[in-house]
């Protein structure tokens, strides 16, 4: 299972792999938002916390549809389904590369995007924690809309109509916790939350995963 | 003790029923070619024996982790060089030495390039080269000579024939001679699936669905 995230990993930062393609449009989308909202400070730290949430939404969906279909046109999920090799395990090393090259680089860039945006300096760290906490959810709920798309052409627009109503919670407590922590207010409810659903989708989902690939590789 | 054997096996392919009352074994040592038409359904039944669809009817039984599968396409990451896509399987297989195979389908030389710069047949040669560091006794092989030379198929069913002499089994599907001469023919156009008027099965209608 290492040999498939290295492999993965590996053609990820290799030519066309797209690694860092997610980090440099979070880049653009919270540099754009100032030019469309004004440069009024306050208005920018208030609705930072969301747009910051929903860059990392969309950066992450960018890379989503490439997760199970070069493997399925060049053959190789047909060898990894027969392979003495769990296909839950594949989806889950599979969820955990791409959050490796999309989630983890948004996570720690998180605190200059956040400067961008005005976010107060209080709320940085809770920036932090709830990128790190809420991104492993994103790459692992993007694996079904990827495994359910698998087989498709051009299956990106419909892998992202299938997805996304699966980010509003994640996107709910994620923001909300940037939110009250900027403010000062309690942070436990939504934190758990966050970390929760991220729990709960990290445990269910690959199996729900493989099972969508076996039907689509009938 | 049969290898791999199957008894009145029915197979689909898209909801509709393509072979049936499909029975064969094939012994340890042994090669069985599959022959047919274009559609006969090669593939399909090569495809429900790697268990990737469910059969019809009928039984398949073989040991459990035994079958190493090869299909038309290679399943080669381009941007990697030939021993990384190599070593990539043989550590999914739990196999830690690629030379014998890099050695057996003359790929030596080729080690250290990226797989996008092969030609079709040296692409097909690494394919084939997978099989070899897979170490299961049953090979089922969809037409595993599609772009080889004269020379690489001879390559090839040497490394065939070697796998045989240890014991194990190939099922391949092919239209062209290998120069296998001991291996056994099984023709699939008797077992062609009568269609449902003429008393054939109706075959899983949902499946057309999924």
């Amino acid at each position: 299972m290492i040999a498939l995230l290295i492999r993965d990993l590996r053609l990820a930062v290799r030519a066309g792999g797209g690694f860092g393609l997610g980090l440099a449009f979070f880049l653009i989308v919270v540099t754009l938002v100032p030019f469309g909202v004004g440069p009024q400070g306050d208005i920018l730290a208030r609705i930072a916390p969301g747009i910051l949430w929903l860059g990392a939404l969309l950066a992450c969906l960018l890379s989503l549809d490439r997760i199970f279909a070069l493997d399925f046109e060049d053959g190789s999920l047909d060898l990894l389904a027969t392979a003495p090799m769990p296909l839950e395990g594949v989806v889950a090393m599979k969820a955990f590369a791409h959050w490796l090259t999309t989630g983890l680089p948004l996570v720690i860039a998180a605190p200059v995007f956040g400067i961008l945006l005005h976010l107060p300096a209080a709320a940085q760290s809770w920036l932090v924690i709830s990128l790190l906490l809420g991104t492993p959810a994103l790459s692992v709920l993007g694996t079904f809309g990827a495994a359910l798309t698998v087989g498709l052409k051009r299956g990106g627009l419909l892998l992202s109509l299938l997805v996304l109503p699966f980010y509003v919670p994640t996107l709910i407590f994620g923001a909300e916790l940037i939110r009250r922590g900027a403010q000062g207010m309690a942070t436990e409810v939504a934190l758990l939350m966050l970390a929760g659903i991220t729990a709960a989708t990290v445990a269910l989902i690959p199996f729900a995963s493989a099972a969508a690939i076996r039907v689509n590789l009938r | 003790m049969a290898m791999l054997s199957v008894s009145n096996l029915a197979v689909s392919r898209g909801g509709l029923p393509v072979l049936e009352n499909l029975s064969f074994a094939v012994e340890s040592g042994q090669a069985l070619v599959l022959r047919g038409p274009n559609g006969i359904g090669k593939t399909t039944l090569l495809r429900t024996l790697a268990g990737l669809q469910p059969a019809l009817a009928g039984t398949v039984s073989m040991a459990s982790e035994s079958m190493a599968y090869a299909a038309h396409s290679d399943g080669l990451k381009s941007t990697l060089t030939v021993s990384e896509n190599l070593k990539f399987w043989a550590s999914i297989y739990a196999i830690h030495d690629i030379e014998p195979a890099l050695e057996r389908m003359n790929l030596r030389s080729l080690a250290n390039r990226a797989a996008m710069s092969l030609s079709a047949g040296q692409k097909r040669r690494l394919g084939l080269a997978r099989l070899l560091v897979t170490g299961r006794p049953v090979w089922v092989l969809d037409e595993p000579t599609v772009s080889l030379d004269t020379a690489s198929v001879a390559l090839f069913a040497q490394a065939v024939r070697g796998h045989l002499a240890t014991g194990g089994v190939a099922l391949l599907a092919t239209h062209i001679d290998l120069g296998l001469e001991e291996a056994k023919v099984l023709d699939l156009a008797p077992f062609k699936a009568r269609p449902p008027e003429e008393g054939g099965m109706m075959g899983a209608f949902d499946e057309a669905f999924l």
